[in-house]
């Protein structure tokens, strides 16, 4: 597959401090990729790297097999962590200058404009000032300029901060959207749970090194332990556990005597797990089954700790 | 496509529609036209004061010399006592009373004169009054000498000095200095614009900083396109503001003059109260026409070319330097300690300039400070007026003057991109000089 953007070996240095620590990354084309790890890991100056806002000592940038150049800006969108509007500035007047920068002519923007206000239904807000506005609605607008001039690349950063649960979710469908249409789409953030669901691949930033990256689905399966939570309807709870414990790793089970239910957590050697289904449902009615699979944030603890690293957070 | 335009109208518009600026806009002229009109109104009131003083001359001099003139009346009193007239003087409402007493010598009743007043005495009725005695005085001095009066006014000992440069140009006494406030006005306009609107490119820094659209910005365009943009918007608008401030005060004061009927002229009338009592000169008529002749030989032409080079130079310089400072900071309050340094070479330029080069333009004092970038926009246009070449600014010392301006304008205004580039990311930093430093490196 086809990369939209790749990062070779960057490095950033802010006198003493390294904020980037010979960075690489293969962001592929039309997927959502998450770039996750703790504040101050070193996520917005890569961002800003790849902006072109700041730029590397050392290292390579490349879109779309292309060193990065000034011209690649029109293809770039930027939702920045720190982001506002001109206060004073009526909201279409604006809409229409951040545009404008982007490279879009006016007729252009205007047209454009007015599918996105519509579309996100904010109409009537071209002739009002920024200061009248909420910062919810502020952020609508900014995501629009963000995404007017249809860049290849969107990159996000901290894309749901500030945003109340419906906008939120409002932003999200749009998102997906746009990468339905073909757009490629970086996410930022250290609130890792916020964005799992929806990246496809991610990359773990932790003190300006990168520590992991690749498929989300694969990582996930390389860092699953084929532990299984099961809950099982009973009413010889003991004779079952202790045949149980004899068979199968057993850890912190817990019996309901009212309803007569038995919980368990369960690891095998392999992740074939038929056999042990099969016996189970010989020995009792299942209630539930499921694989516990880590969370981004597990395996990022994880991943941190097996590197010999504390984590500061 | 170039960015540029669209930026410098963004900034431009901004500022024109801002409210406090169209009120200062035009608020300014219609104040300052007040301001004027108030004063010659009030001069041309305090001028028509009139005043009544008693005189209590018991002396045997002094019976001729107090002449009335269109403000004052002179009130003689007789075979009363001191304080009697006193009293009198005050129910009459006199403005005072002066007391020659009784003596052999005009010496000897001078030095015993009083003049009594109900409050401090103004100065002009003072001085006319000393001048009175002085006269007196100097003529009983001639008299005793045995030198008339008549004899005296042939000595007309009233001297000046010749003077010719050595290309054969008359000089005139005191046209350096009128030529340097010429130049110095120029200078002054320059040291205002930059400290007004170099203060407006700074907080416009600041206010994109606070309001955090920064980062939307610069990921479009280059912060060094956005400063300049922001730098050269804002001074359109500064000229903007000039022109309407200069043509509406134009028109304004026109207008209220002809309103108020008052002579211009008749302003300048309050800075020659004392006249010199000497013998006048025969020749003033001529003389003003060797000084009209003079400021026309000034080469305004040069002038205003120059002033215009200076200018943009200059004011890009300071700008910048505005520039980086806001983009330093995170609100007006910490940039106390950055303006100052960048408002004393302008001040010094101004102080050496009036008190240097107005009395001697070529002097090694005012040669440096024309030649030193941070303060030869001021200086340099104080010179000037002189003109190029013999007898004026040298060629090289203009050519230096301007290169060295030029190419500390390609220093200055890189070196504030640089601050300008990281100080616009950096938030809650307090920002120091070391720190500064630091980022030139980033």
């Amino acid at each position: 597959m086809n990369n939209i953007l790749v990062t070779k070996e960057v490095t950033k240095q802010f006198g003493e401090y390294t904020a980037l620590d010979k960075i690489s990354l293969e962001i592929p084309e039309n997927s959502i990729y998450g770039l996750l790890g703790p504040n101050g890991a070193g996520k917005t100056t890569l961002i800003r790297i790849i902006n072109q806002i700041t730029y590397p000592d050392s290292g390579e940038v490349l879109f779309n097999g292309k060193p990065l150049k000034a011209e690649h800006i029109a293809q770039i969108g930027y939702l920045p962590e720190e982001r506002g509007l001109y206060k004073s500035m009526k909201v279409g007047e604006q809409a229409l200058y951040l545009a404008q920068l982007k490279g879009l002519s006016k007729p252009e923007a205007k047209k454009r404009l007015k599918f996105w206000f519509e579309r996100l239904e904010i109409g009537d807000w071209w002739n009002k000032k920024i200061q009248e506005l909420s910062k919810g609605m502020a952020q609508k607008i900014q995501f629009i300029v963000t995404v007017l001039h249809e860049p290849k690349l969107l990159i996000f950063d901290e894309p749901f901060s500030g945003f109340d649960p419906i906008n939120a979710n409002i932003i999200k469908e749009e998102i997906l959207r746009l990468k339905d249409n073909g757009t490629s789409i970086i996410f930022s953030t250290h609130r890792m749970e916020s964005v799992e669901e929806l990246c496809e691949y991610i990359a773990l930033i932790h003190r300006s090194e990168k520590i992991l990256d690749g498929k989300l689905s694969d990582i996930k399966k390389a860092y699953k332990n084929n532990i299984f939570n099961v809950g099982l309807q009973t009413n010889n709870a003991d004779i079952l556990l202790r045949e149980l414990t004899d068979k199968f790793t057993i850890s912190a089970s817990k019996f309901d005597a009212k309803e007569n239910q038995l919980d368990f957590t369960l690891q095998l050697p392999t992740d074939d797990s038929g056999e042990l289904l099969t016996y189970l449902a010989s020995k009792a009615n299942i209630n539930h089954f499921v694989e516990t699979i880590p969370s981004t944030s597990e395996i990022f603890i994880q991943t941190v700790q097996s590197k010999g690293k504390g984590l500061d957070e | 496509m170039n960015k540029l335009p669209l930026i410098i109208k963004r900034e431009y518009l901004a500022k024109v529609r801002n409210k406090s600026f169209v009120i200062m806009t035009f608020l300014s002229p219609i104040l300052m036209v007040a301001m004027v009109v108030l004063v010659a109104y009030l001069a041309k009131v305090n001028d028509n004061e009139s005043r009544v003083i008693g005189i209590l001359n018991e002396s045997n001099f002094f019976s001729n010399d107090f002449v009335p003139s269109a403000t004052t009346a002179f009130v003689d009193f007789r075979d009363v006592t001191l304080q009697e007239a006193k009293d009198s003087v005050a129910s009459l409402g006199f403005d005072g009373l002066l007391y020659i007493p009784k003596d052999s010598t005009v010496r000897a009743v001078t030095k015993r004169s009083f003049f009594y007043t109900k409050d401090a005495p103004p100065t002009q009725v003072v001085e006319r009054l000393e001048n009175t005695f002085q006269e007196r005085l100097r003529q009983e001095g001639l008299h005793q000498l045995g030198i008339s009066a008549a004899d005296f006014a042939k000595m007309d000992t009233h001297f000046q000095m010749n003077t010719e440069t050595f290309s054969g140009e008359t000089n005139l006494k005191g046209i350096n200095e009128i030529k340097a406030f010429i130049g110095g006005g120029f200078g002054y306009l320059i040291m205002m614009f930059i400290i007004i609107y170099g203060g407006f490119v700074m907080r416009s820094v600041i206010e994109e900083k606070t309001s955090r659209i920064i980062e939307v910005i610069i990921s479009s365009v280059k912060p060094f396109q956005l400063m300049l943009g922001k730098i050269i918007g804002t001074s359109l608008a500064g000229l903007t503001q000039f022109a309407i401030w200069i043509v509406s005060a134009s028109i304004l004061l026109l207008i209220s003059f002809a309103v108020f009927d008052i002579d211009p002229s008749a302003m300048n009338a309050g800075a020659s109260i004392a006249p010199n009592m000497g013998p006048s000169l025969p020749t003033v008529d001529q003389t003003m026409q060797l000084y009209a002749q003079e400021l026309f030989k000034i080469p305004w032409a040069m002038l205003i070319t120059f002033f215009l080079i200076y200018f943009i130079l200059g004011y890009l310089i300071y700008s910048s330097i505005y520039a980086a400072i806001g983009a330093a900071v995170d609100n007006e309050t910490d940039t106390q300690q950055f303006i100052f340094p960048i408002i004393l070479p302008l001040m010094l330029a101004i102080y050496v300039g009036f008190f240097s080069v107005f009395s001697n333009p070529h002097g090694p004092i005012a040669v440096g400070f024309s030649l030193f970038p941070l303060t030869s926009p001021i200086v340099m246009l104080m010179r000037l007026p002189g003109g190029i070449g013999e007898g004026g600014v040298p060629v090289w010392e203009l050519v230096t003057s301007i290169v060295l301006l030029i190419v500390t304008f390609i220093g200055i205004v890189w070196l504030a991109a640089k601050i300008y580039r990281v100080g616009i990311l950096m938030y809650g930093k307090k920002p120091t000089y070391k720190e500064l430093f630091k980022w030139l490196k980033y």
